[in-house]
């Protein structure tokens, strides 16, 4: 299905929901609309789906206008945070209940088919007040498979599970969406799932499309500092600096040498540096910059520590592979490489990024 | 602050007989006056149920529960002096920030000028101070969780804080705030925290030790990196970290380790029979074809996700997941690629527990 | 969630043709109708003048009215200020949940399904000294009664009697209300070493509001309008004691037959209302207001 969004305005009352939201959603994908909560991606949804209508602009589905059309009438299947299954029909009947509305034939052999995807086979016979969480869920997904709609709507289906439910059925979802030949859009407010989930991604924060590209492209080459904002978890490190025929002057003197786009270098404008956890290191490597700072918390998670200095910089968070045991209020250096640097103009617009390490 | 003491377990039905009667299986655990510690499992491992026999919501149909070496398991949430945080911000709505925080204090008759010392001196920690004046109902979620633990620590003999899963209702940017908040308190205020949680993440980032919870069991007790480098049971491995450890079926006999029909040599003693070879994702590195220890897999799926990249190889029927830095060299999909899976971090496990 | 907005089906309008001329005929005619004997005097079926706001005028002047007006407003304070604090008494005394909550349910709920006439004629016979448990109890202390001479007695046994007849339909409401607060609640509010009338205070009524806001307004509406109870209990006396709005509209309409200044009434009344209820359901929304946070739409 090749669903275009052209300039969508919802007005509810005095408040702008959505502002002038633009969009031609890749066909076959998966798109997922990434944004803190309110940022406007349930309301975009349900315009997508044809629950609301927008109060300007046109939804158009393979070029035929279908903004007034009622969602009877199109094509979409849609997921739920609150696994919403009909709580009077067996988990067979629920799967079944779009078949049966198309008059499909052959209904038991297909919702069997459907339950071995999601592995909910055994459960066919109980009802969804029975089943757990994960359970009721993978029902309501199996349901809206069953559909075979072209248009596949999930609004931040996993965010009532468990971590590790939501992990283990992430990867089913990335694998069953991979099968499918349906347009998938996805909701969710944190960064990790989007990059887990691959595909295409549409950066939203109050009503406003910030950038929409394959997720990989958006993550590393983010358009605006709200973007890089919104799409990195831990939090991007963001420190003022001036711009010199160098690179940046840091506060308290440090020069880092990067290569400013033309017309930036000489002018000692406010400029601001984005470093992403990972980018700042403990041991130092040729060509690399360091601060010096104190170490304010050290958190560690596993494979790796997370350590909070307070620096000439302001508050760093970098994000050290391993396990270290630091002090706190101890003496810490922090290198980075110059070649991670993210700079973005005074306006917010990405002037450098750093450049992809190649692969085949 | 108090040292928690539990010696009890705790079922619903009146005469338990199996294991699948008990919600918490006979424990016996040691909270330690001052220590930062997280319950962590899924959803109906008990966590919650022992927080709430902690909190004295709830009273263990076995056993008991000290309080420094006073018995408290029939005494209320008040003679207790604990504390407890939601998983959705309970404030009272009728009040403003300040009447919030002071709340306690006021059910326990402090003098008023105390109060106010006392207010302003949570607020300035949570840093609420500009907002004390604010009708409490107004305000987002994050800054309603501030205020419930705010009315938790105002009072200045607290035994102990208890969270239940608080941070469930917070955005991703904001839990970190609202994490290292918790984490300077913990240094500041040297108070007995316990942390109820199903996201690792917030477990091992906020506790000193970390109780690893199944069906009604404590499976381990350790610090995060212990649960990480050498977990005890095959369920920490799987539980902890993200992914969890990599898990696949091997046969010792005759001083032969067969794994996913390749025979290497023993790494060290292991008893003959089944066994499962753990391994965590961070630990496996690509090898040369042939090393000794590795093993070739078909490449199955390569994902950039922004910090590092995730290779999902297969390899008789059973699949793994290699970390890999972001800048390494991968084989595309349908590639074939040598893992090393035999190294100083994988793990041995026989009936699900570890083999030394 | 926000509100679907549905896209606008004209064909529905065929669909409800057929009731809408039911309701045309049964409800929009008559009240038509009213409005025309309002500004008409009608001497006689053939002799019709029409008046215009005559009739309304001398309706505003008229003292009676005034006095059953003033008669009726006690009476429904008087109502509120006993049913509501009532009801919410009754709601939190109710167990919560098990067998015993639906028996208690049931058992309230009972003198909700009497049909009001029959409801009359219980306290009439109630209130006998003869024949009434009530009338034989105050006759065996020593106290006179009689709710058929003594205006002031006959007032509190309709005030009484109302009570009885419609204190539950708050104290479900109020329950209903009750039983949407979540546990944690009051699990915090243990934990906070607040005592029961600190939680009442602070956290179940104010989640109540919603509930207890219906409530005010139903009782404030239902008692303003009240006829068939006091009218079987007390026919209005002594004297007009007990003569309230509704009481005093039908006997100037079907008692005098005086079919305009009733109808010009009747409107008046009808506007009273709904006055009433504008203003008091705005300041009810005003009192308490938190600033919508815009939820739902995400």
């Amino acid at each position: 299905m090749d669903l275009v969004l052209d300039s969508i305005v919802k007005r509810v009352g005095a408040q702008v929901w959505l502002h002038g939201i633009g969009m031609a959603l890749q066909p076959g994908a998966v798109t997922v609309l990434l944004g803190a909560t309110q940022a406007g991606k349930t309301s975009l949804m349900r315009i997508m789906a044809g629950l609301d209508e927008p109060t300007e602009g046109r939804v158009r589905v393979d070029g035929v206008d279908v903004t007034g059309m009622p969602v009877r009438e199109r094509n979409v299947a849609m997921v739920y945070q609150q696994f919403i299954n009909y709580p009077s029909l067996t988990v067979a009947d629920n799967i079944a209940s779009p078949l049966k509305l198309r008059g499909e034939k052959d209904v038991a052999r297909r919702v069997r088919e459907l339950a071995e995807r999601l592995h909910i086979e055994m459960f066919l016979q109980r009802y969804p007040s029975e089943l757990s969480g994960g359970q009721q869920q993978r029902v309501a997904l199996a349901r809206a498979l069953a559909k075979g709609a072209p248009l596949m709507l999930l609004d931040e289906p996993l965010v009532n599970l468990d971590y590790k439910l939501r992990e283990e059925l992430r990867e089913e979802l990335t694998q069953l969406f991979a099968t499918g030949d349906s347009t998938v859009v996805y909701a969710t407010t944190e960064p990790g799932e989007a990059l887990l989930l691959g595909g295409y991604t549409a950066v939203l924060h109050e009503g406003r499309l910030l950038q929409y590209g394959p997720t990989a492209e958006v993550f590393h080459a983010p358009n605006s500092l709200r973007v890089a904002r919104a799409f990195s978890d831990p939090p991007m490190n963001l420190v003022r600096a001036q711009a010199t025929l160098g690179g940046l002057r840091l506060p308290g003197g440090t020069e880092l040498p990067v290569a400013l786009p033309g017309g930036h270098g000489n002018d000692g404008g406010d400029v601001t540096l984005g470093l992403r956890a990972s980018a700042l290191r403990l041991h130092a490597r040729p060509g690399d910059v360091a601060v010096q700072g104190t170490v304010e918390l050290a958190e560690i998670s596993g494979s790796d520590t997370f350590v909070h200095a307070a620096t000439p910089w302001g508050e760093l968070v970098a994000q050290i592979t391993g396990v270290h045991y630091l002090e706190l209020g101890s003496s810490v250096a922090l290198h980075l490489d110059p070649a991670q640097a993210y700079v973005f103009g005074a306006d917010g617009a990405l002037l450098l990024a750093p450049a992809r390490p190649g692969r085949n | 602050m108090a040292r928690i003491t539990l010696d009890l377990a705790h079922s619903y039905r009146p005469n338990p007989q199996q294991d699948s009667d008990y919600a918490l299986l006979p424990l016996s655990m040691v909270f330690d006056d001052g220590g930062a510690y997280a319950l962590l499992g899924p959803s109906g491992c008990g966590k919650t149920t022992m927080l709430n026999i902690m909190s004295g919501l709830l009273v263990p149909s076995q056993g008991r529960v000290l309080f420094d070496e006073r018995d408290v398991t029939r005494a209320s949430p008040q003679e207790r002096n604990i504390a407890q945080v939601f998983q959705f911000p309970v404030i009272y709505d009728t009040m403003t920030v300040a009447e919030n925080l002071a709340f306690p204090l006021k059910n326990r008759k402090v003098p008023e000028a105390r109060i106010r010392q006392r207010v302003g001196q949570i607020a300035e920690m949570l840093e609420m101070s500009g907002q004390l004046d604010q009708r409490a109902a107004g305000l987002s979620a994050d800054a309603k969780q501030k205020i419930s633990l705010g009315r938790g620590l105002v009072r200045e003999d607290v035994a102990a804080v208890l969270f239940d899963e608080p941070l469930t209702v917070i955005d991703p940017h904001l839990k970190w705030q609202l994490r290292r908040k918790l984490k300077q308190i913990h240094h500041e205020l040297k108070l007995t925290l316990i942390y109820v949680t199903h996201d690792q993440v917030e477990a091992l980032t906020f506790a000193d030790k970390v109780v690893v919870m199944t069906r009604g069991r404590a499976v381990q007790v350790g610090a995060p990196d212990e649960l990480f480098e050498r977990p005890r049971h095959a369920f920490v491995g799987h539980f902890i970290g993200s992914p969890g450890m990599n898990f696949l079926p091997a046969q010792v006999q005759d001083g032969v380790l067969a794994v996913a029909g390749q025979r290497m040599p023993l790494p060290r003693a292991l008893p003959d029979g089944a066994l499962r070879l753990g391994v965590r994702p961070e630990y496996l590195a690509l090898a040369a074809p042939g090393q000794a220890g590795a093993l070739p897999c078909a490449v199955a799926r390569v994902q950039d996700l922004g910090t590092h990249q995730m290779l999902t190889a297969t390899i008789d029927g059973e699949t793994l997941k290699v970390r890999c830095a972001p800048e390494q060299v991968l084989p595309g999909e349908g590639g074939t690629v040598w893992l090393q899976v035999l190294g100083e971090h994988t793990c041995f496990y026989q009936n699900e527990e570890l083999l030394a | 969630m926000s509100a679907t907005t549905k896209p606008v089906n004209q064909k529905a309008w065929f669909l409800i043709l057929p009731v809408i001329l039911c309701v045309a005929f049964s409800a929009i005619l008559p009240l038509m109708t009213v409005v025309n004997y309002s500004v008409q005097d009608i001497i006689s079926p053939e002799r019709r003048v029409f008046v215009g706001t005559e009739w309304f005028a001398a309706v505003m002047r008229d003292e009676e009215l005034h006095s059953a007006l003033l008669r009726q407003i006690t009476f429904s304070l008087a109502v509120l200020l006993v049913e509501i604090p009532l009801g919410i008494l009754l709601a939190l005394s109710m167990p919560a949940q098990g067998w015993k909550s639906s028996a208690v349910l049931v058992v309230v709920a009972l003198s909700l399904l009497i049909p009001w006439n029959v409801v009359g004629t219980i306290w009439q016979i109630f209130g006998r000294s003869d024949i009434g448990l009530l009338g034989a109890a105050f006759k065996a202390a020593g106290i006179e009664y009689s709710y058929t001479s003594n205006a002031t007695q006959a007032w509190l046994t309709v005030l009484a009697m109302d009570v009885w007849h419609w204190t539950p339909l708050v104290a479900l409401l109020a329950f209903a209300g009750l039983r949407s607060i979540p546990d944690a609640y009051y699990q915090a509010a243990r934990i906070d070493g607040a005592s029961k009338f600190a939680v009442f205070r602070y956290i179940q009524l104010p989640k109540m509001r919603g509930v207890l806001m219906i409530a005010v307004l139903l009782r404030f509406m239902d008692s303003f309008m009240i006829y068939t109870e006091p009218f079987v209990l007390t026919g209005g006396g002594p004297g007009n004691a007990t003569t309230f709005l509704s009481q005093y509209l039908t006997q100037k309409a079907v008692g005098q037959f005086d079919l305009g200044p009733a109808a010009a009434f009747s409107l008046i009344y009808f506007f009273i209302i709904l006055l009433l209820c504008f203003i008091l359901y705005n300041w009810m929304q005003r009192v308490g207001t938190t600033p919508k946070e815009g939820a739902g739409h995400e």
